[in-house]
């Protein structure tokens, strides 16, 4: 090979390298750009809405301005935390039985399955099955078949990352604890399942923030309440309900008021998350995460 | 102070492979014995068969006896017992890596329910400085992880921790093969102090390992046990020729 | 097979001792001959083997400590290498007997030709025997051989008891050919020294094959009736 030759190859090689680094730096700017043109389009039009009556007013009568979203942010508490009630415990539950009790079994096969369609079934097809089987028989619509719906659509995220990162806790760590003799119970929950804890619980806040945004499950489950209400028994307003509502109604006032709705659910997610991860990372030495 | 182990027509099978064939052998109390043997001989599944660890498998069987003192394992008592009082040290040090140090020896107690703090103290210290780790470590038990310590520490971590729930017999599955020679003496140095309070039982890939640390020698073949002397016989003149063959390394 | 190296330095090694047995045995054969027919130019053939038995002592020590250090050899390798050494000493030993007996016929030659009531020619064979007998018993790992060898070690002991008493008294009674006598004492006791040699060279035969510790067998049997008798 001539030193010519050699010349020319690197030369081009140093070219192929400088593209593709181009070409990923422009990938992430096409990840990177819209999000942060969402934020930037929701402050500019919800800011200038945002006052103390935001959030602590309830919705003004149809037609009239002034007024807040405090019923919705309320409602939006209540529903997520009775989804979280729901979802987590039984999405880390299955995920424990998937990576600690059943590998390998057709029970956990048909488990994954079953989540994995589960995932795929459209928010407005739950928001309609909590309808036909909680909302129906009880006769009325509550917070109670909301928070159901949107805990059912957790479950499967949750369990699936539960087990993988469960999975990932290598098995020599299970070994040592089975070999201090430790019943097996005690090994899975004290020393894998806290060893994966980091990983669970980004599990957890994934589900999480996707159904904070949720609308479509709710028109026919908490359908929405004009007034302040946390009973859990009775229709209940939530932010993503509010903001369809008023984005879709006829009135300026209310459309302002959904930006504003929108750029505050937006901060609430991010917030919740960031609470979440400060908190569970000081009490953590080190883990999968 | 330790026990010996009897074992008496030990078969194993993992399905339908049978991994051990008529096992028969006496491990001496308070000594320490090597199982030597080429991969896949059953070595490992036979020293996990003396404290039930075989069983996490699902597929894996077992029928013969195991008697640790006067203790028939198998018949007796439950795994969760026997592993109490045989303790058990893996090939790569795996100390667990959301506990301090502190945490990772009294891990094998707090789990069980003790809770006493002085007491845990004093236990921890001692298994600290049985495993020779003690001093390297004073400082910062409650501020390091297990998993932040060096390779040979962590291993001798994991020792202190087998050691802190006082079992008579210590296992332990090729403990210096991940390690440095530096660390490797150091172990070997460890279980020659250890023999006096233990019974150990320690399976090694390294011959000259075996020739250091034990007694006895026991060398394994396809599943069988061929030779089981003292290490001086099975190292200057074995009885078998298929243990010479092994250990002069003319094995094909 | 696997350690293909290692077992090649082995064959190595036993080949490198043979070849110094060779040259031992040659040496002792030619210390003898000159001593039958009295020619000093056999005489000089012996010293200068020495120069070559003493070279190969070296190497061969060498080697051998090398496959020690880098091969840990283990059980009848070990063994093996053991025996070599020692072997390798004895030979040494025994080219070191030959230069001596050479020497004594050098000294010899000077004097005037004498009858002296020993069979030095019957102690050479006996001994070139043994010698013969305990490295073929090395070639073929032939442990009954290398024991039959020691059987004989008895036979060159008396011998050379009986030596020593007659030549003494030669020595008290006809001083005029006291040299003589002392000459054929001295290699009356290097030929007893070339069967112990021998002797050693078959114990270590033995300890290589069977790994048993045969040597001093003659004082333990001894101690061994003595106890017995005691008893």
């Amino acid at each position: 090979m001539t030193r010519e030759g050699t010349s020319f190859r690197s030369a081009w090689r140093a070219i192929t390298d400088h593209a593709v680094t181009g070409l990923a730096i422009l990938a992430t700017m096409l990840v990177v750009v819209p999000l942060v043109a969402i934020f930037v389009y929701l402050l500019i039009k919800g800011a200038s809405s945002l006052n103390l009556d935001f959030f602590i007013k309830n919705p003004a009568p149809e037609g009239e301005s002034g007024g807040g979203m405090a019923n919705a942010i309320v409602g939006s508490g209540v529903l997520l935390g009775i989804a979280s009630a729901i979802g987590v415990p039984i999405g880390i539950g299955a995920g424990i039985y998937l990576a600690e009790f059943g590998r390998g079994t057709k029970l956990a096969n048909a488990i994954r399955f079953t989540a994995d369609v589960l995932n795929g079934v459209p928010s407005i097809v739950m928001g309609l099955a909590a309808y036909s089987l909680i909302v129906v028989p009880q006769g009325h619509f509550s917070a109670f078949s909301g928070g159901v719906a949107l805990g059912i659509m957790m479950i499967p995220t949750v369990a699936r990352t539960s087990e993988e990162m469960l999975l990932m806790v290598p098995d020599p760590i299970r070994e040592a604890a089975l070999g201090l003799g430790l019943p097996n119970w005690r090994s899975v929950l004290s020393i894998t399942v806290k060893t994966a804890s980091p990983g669970i619980i980004t599990g957890c806040m994934l589900a999480f923030a996707r159904i904070a945004g949720e609308t479509a499950p709710l028109i026919f489950t908490a359908l929405g309440n004009a007034f302040w209400s946390t009973n859990p028994n009775q229709p209940i307003e939530a932010l993503p309900l509010q903001i369809w509502v008023y984005a879709t109604g006829p009135y300026e006032d209310q459309h302002r008021l959904a930006w504003a709705g929108a750029l505050v659910l937006i901060a609430l997610i991010v917030i919740a998350v960031s609470l979440v991860r400060y908190v569970t990372s000081r009490g953590v030495l080190k883990g999968v995460s | 102070m330790g026990v010996g182990i009897e074992v008496k027509n030990l078969n194993a099978w993992y399905g339908t492979n049978h991994t051990l064939q008529d096992i028969n052998l006496n491990i001496p109390a308070n000594h320490a014995t090597a199982l030597i043997g080429p991969s896949g001989c059953g070595k490992s599944t036979f020293v996990r068969c003396l404290n039930r660890m075989h069983e996490t498998n699902p597929i894996a069987r077992v029928t013969g006896t195991v008697r640790i003192g006067d203790l028939d394992i198998y018949n007796e008592a439950k795994p969760v017992e026997i592993r109490r009082r045989v303790g058990m040290v893996f090939q790569r040090p795996n100390p667990f890596p959301t506990m301090s140090i502190y945490e990772n020896v009294a891990s094998g107690l707090k789990l069980n329910g003790y809770s006493n703090r002085r007491v845990l103290d004093e236990i921890v210290e001692r298994s600290l400085k049985n495993s020779a780790l003690w001093d390297e470590v004073k400082d910062d038990l409650k501020s390091k992880s297990g998993a932040s310590l060096s390779g040979g520490q962590q291993q001798r971590l994991c020792i202190a921790r087998a050691l802190a729930v006082d079992p008579e017999v210590l296992l332990m599955d090729e403990p210096a093969s991940a390690l440095d020679p530096v660390s490797t003496s150091k172990i070997e140095d460890l279980i020659f102090q250890l023999k006096s309070q233990y019974t150990i039982v320690i399976v090694t890939h390294n011959m000259q390992q075996a020739a250091r640390v034990a007694e006895k020698t026991g060398f394994f073949l396809n599943g069988r046990m061929v030779e089981f002397d003292t290490t001086h016989k099975i190292f200057t003149n074995p009885s078998d020729k298929r243990t010479e063959d092994y250990i002069t390394g003319r094995f094909g | 097979m696997t350690r293909i190296r290692f077992q090649q330095s082995l064959d190595q090694l036993k080949e490198d001792l043979l070849v110094m047995a060779g040259l031992a045995e040659q040496a002792i054969q030619r210390a003898i001959e000159a001593y039958r027919v009295r020619d000093l130019s056999i005489c000089d053939l012996v010293s200068r083997s020495e120069v070559a038995i003493n070279r190969l002592e070296r190497d061969i020590d060498q080697s051998a400590l090398d496959l020690l250090a880098m091969e840990q050899p283990m059980a009848i390798d070990l063994r093996f290498i053991l025996s070599v050494i020692k072997i390798n000493a004895d030979l040494e030993r025994v080219g070191d007997a030959a230069k001596s007996i050479s020497e004594r016929v050098r000294n010899m030659e000077q004097m005037a030709a004498v009858e002296l009531p020993v069979d030095i020619p019957r102690m050479a064979t006996l001994s070139a025997e043994m010698v013969r007998k305990s490295l073929q018993s090395f070639i073929d790992a032939d442990t009954e051989l290398a024991r039959a060898v020691l059987t004989m070690d008895d036979a060159v002991d008396t011998m050379n008891r009986a030596a020593y008493k007659s030549l003494t008294k030669v020595m008290e009674e006809q001083s005029h050919i006291a040299p003589q006598a002392l000459n054929a004492l001295m290699i009356s006791r290097a030929l007893e020294r070339v069967a112990d040699h021998a002797t050693n060279i078959a114990e270590d035969v033995i300890f290589w094959i069977e790994g048993s510790d045969v040597r001093h067998h003659k004082s333990v049997m001894a101690q061994k009736k003595a106890a017995e008798a005691g008893g």
